[in-house]
């Protein structure tokens, strides 16, 4: 029951909640869409944790999403063995670097007195919940090896049945616990994203690399 | 030629007192809230000096403003690509020790402490943590050369001078300082608005204000940086970066800024200069040493039929032309050359300009006692007591010629109106100075009027705004609120 509750109902709740959390969010609170950054408070920790974190969990991201979408070309990557070597050791690499940040982020976040005035709730929250995940990936990676070879035939099937509205809860039931956890956590995260500062990814400023240098705005015409 | 109007500035150095008036009626308007005390949209500094933040001035410690490379203008940060990649940590953001940390006093323990022996005092609290603090730094804590082993000394535009030249400037018999009260430039070129990644400032096209919209900042930062005069400042509360909004919310009620209104010397002119935007990349590439020239030319003559034409076609209407004509900016800065800009070298083409303060002379001890008259006291520019190439630093991108034509023409018109009324100078010699300029009676008279005598609607010949024809009666005024530079309309709550 509760298994059902968890791989087959929440993930929808979840993304209820993400989308329209998220559009309620901009349409009335857009001022407090921001990256908080509180580099100006302290700048030392932050480098060593923020950098690894966003550059690690930016490259497992695009990976995870590699296996959802295309686990053809994954199985076939995989099919020389020095690859799946390669593959594996540069994900749990990753999945270290981005331990490493996290917990420097959390230690900086309960240490610095300057930044503890600025630290919500929903920041610690937050953090321990992606602590948690990035702790339940490496142990998967660690412990059931190999995850790219098996992720295309479960996690993807299971991601899809969820697509298509007939969750098959025993694609994730089957699997160890800590694959559970790790299943059933990304959505709390996606349920929390858009009460968090994990909104500042809605707004990633790509489009800086082609707009005008200069913007000059005239009220007279107001369309622009 | 793509005629724009911009709202332009001139703050006359020989003015002011360093009275600090200015920054209070800032503070006191527009930053006096959570996250924002340590701002100071408008400061004033002591030259020689580090400023504030401290050394903004050295650009290859902050990367703000452009430089030239090759052909093409660019970002000192560096290209967009390489702006992205620095996206989580900006390594060219300065931190608040660079300000300071803010702090108020436990006031309170001095009526509510315990009897004791001895007295209560009130020690510091940060403002940030709450927690006891020692005071390291605050604003203006090089104040009137205060500290100046330590501040005025590494002011980076000592850079250029020999190291005697240096040591003369801090003999104690010698020391010399003057202030320069600083706000946003409202550039033309702004590297605020060009490194901002979200797209969030922009330049006001009617009055040329720039502007943070609060709504679409994303806190990334990039304007602290990109700006050379450090005058964007991050809201750490907030999220969300600020800056001098030139009070426009005063000016469109016919007002001058807070600042202009309250300042005690009377220093500051404000007024409309008409530009040539199709011309302003080409400017900004001048060399160094063409630098102020070239921004000069610019500026348009607003009686020029051909100009008033295109202004027209621009939708500049003839009330902002009229007052373009009558701007006192345009006088001090294209009639009669004495207003310069700070720092042009930054190339960010700032409005502000700055009327240079008439050098000290040098008191000679050559008999043994100090002397002041000995030799001419509005005396040759060698002998002052802060050497003129610190001067070209400051104001004219390093060309001695220009700072030295101003400085020149200054005091030539102090001579003529002191021959003209004390008449201890020959009107012979009063006039030989001027002709040497090509500066004409009628126009020292001007000067010494504009600079001495001005009356309020002499400084500040502010544009008539037309809100309510210019803003479309559709806009939601909330939603207006939040686009237009200042405030939120939702609480910015943060923190345990
Ligand atoms: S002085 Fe003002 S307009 Fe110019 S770059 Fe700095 S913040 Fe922008
Ligand atoms: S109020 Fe005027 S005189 Fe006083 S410090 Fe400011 S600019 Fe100078």
């Amino acid at each position: 029951m509760i298994d059902l509750f968890l791989f087959g109902i929440f993930p929808y709740i979840a993304l209820v909640i993400l989308i329209g959390g998220s559009i309620w969010r901009y349409a009335t609170k857009q001022f407090t869409f921001s990256s908080l950054s509180s580099q100006f408070l302290e700048g030392r920790l932050l480098f060593w944790g923020s950098v690894p974190w966003h550059y690690g969990i930016i490259v497992i991201l695009i990976g995870h999403l590699i296996g959802i979408f295309i686990p053809s070309g994954v199985m076939a990557f995989n099919r020389i063995p020095l690859r799946l070597y390669i593959l594996e050791g540069t994900a749990l690499a990753l999945g270290l670097l981005l331990m490493v940040g996290l917990v420097l982020l959390l230690v900086r976040r309960s240490t610095s007195p300057r930044i503890r005035r600025v630290t919500s709730t929903m920041d610690i929250v937050l953090l321990v919940a992606l602590l948690l995940q990035v702790l339940s990936g490496i142990g998967t990676a660690v412990f059931y090896r190999w995850g790219s070879a098996w992720f295309p035939q479960t996690a993807t099937p299971y991601l899809w049945s969820l697509a298509t509205f007939s969750p098959k809860v025993e694609y994730v039931t089957s699997l160890p616990l800590l694959m559970q956890v790790h299943t059933a956590n990304s959505f709390v995260l996606l349920a929390i994203f858009p009460f968090t500062r994990m909104v500042h990814m809605l707004s990633i400023p790509i489009s800086y690399l082609w707009r005008p240098s200069q913007i000059v705005v005239w009220y007279r015409r107001q369309a622009r | 030629m793509d005629v724009r109007a911009q709202v332009a500035t001139v703050f006359h150095l020989d003015k002011c007192i360093g009275c600090h008036t200015c920054s209070i009626a800032c503070k006191n308007l527009w930053t006096s809230r959570e996250g924002a005390e340590y701002m100071w949209l408008n400061n004033v500094e002591t030259k020689p000096g580090t400023g504030y933040p401290t050394q903004w001035e050295d650009q290859t410690k902050y990367q703000g403003g452009w430089e030239v490379k090759g052909k093409s203008l660019k970002l000192r940060l560096g290209r967009r690509l390489g702006v992205l990649s620095n996206l989580f940590f900006n390594p060219n953001l300065p931190i608040m020790d660079d300000y300071y940390e803010p702090w108020t006093y436990t006031y309170e323990h001095l009526f509510n402490a315990p009897p004791s022996s001895e007295q209560p005092t009130a020690r510091p609290i940060s403002k940030v943590t709450g927690k006891f603090m020692d005071i390291e730094a605050g604003p203006n804590w090089d104040d009137d050369l205060g500290g100046s082993p330590v501040y005025a000394r590494n002011d980076p535009n000592l850079a250029d001078l020999s190291d005697a030249e240096r040591a003369a400037l801090f003999r104690l018999e010698q020391l010399v300082f003057f202030y320069i009260p600083r706000i946003c430039n409202h550039c033309l070129n702004p590297g605020c608005l060009a490194a901002c990644p979200s797209a969030a400032i922009y330049k006001r096209a009617e009055d040329g204000i720039v502007l943070v919209n609060q709504d679409k900042c994303r806190g990334w930062r990039f304007c602290v940086s990109g700006c050379p005069y450090k005058k964007v400042y991050y809201n750490w509360m907030a999220g969300k970066s600020e800056k001098c909004i030139l009070c426009y919310p005063r000016m469109e009620t016919g007002q001058a800024p807070a600042c202009f209104h309250s300042c005690v010397g009377r220093i500051r002119y404000l007024g409309v200069l008409l530009y040539d935007a199709e011309r302003i990349e080409e400017v900004a590439k001048s060399p160094e040493t063409e630098m102020v020239a070239a921004q000069r030319s610019l500026i348009l003559d607003p009686k020029d039929p051909t100009v008033i034409a295109a202004a027209r076609m621009n939708g500049i209407n003839d009330e902002w032309i009229g007052a373009a004509k009558k701007s006192p900016v345009y006088r001090f800065v294209k009639e009669w050359a004495l207003a310069l800009p700070l720092h042009a070298e930054f190339r960010t083409l700032p409005t502000l300009f700055y009327v240079p303060p008439l050098l000290p002379i040098a008191a000679s001890s050559k008999r043994g006692k100090y002397d002041l008259t000995d030799g001419e006291f509005f005396s040759s520019l060698e002998d002052s007591r802060i050497p003129i190439r610190y001067m070209a630093r400051l104001f004219s991108c390093g060309n001695e010629e220009i700072i030295k034509t101003a400085i020149k023409k200054l005091w030539a018109v102090r001579t003529y109106m002191r021959a003209a009324s004390v008449g201890d100078i020959s009107d012979q010699r009063a006039t030989s100075a001027m002709s040497e300029l090509g500066c004409t009676p009628e126009e020292a008279r001007e000067i010494a009027r504009l600079t001495s005598l001005p009356r309020w609607s002499d400084r500040f010949v502010i544009p008539p705004y037309q809100r309510e024809d210019v803003i479309q009666q559709l806009t939601s005024p909330i939603g207006h609120k939040a686009q237009v530079g200042f405030g939120s309309n939702v609480p910015v709550r943060r923190g345990p």
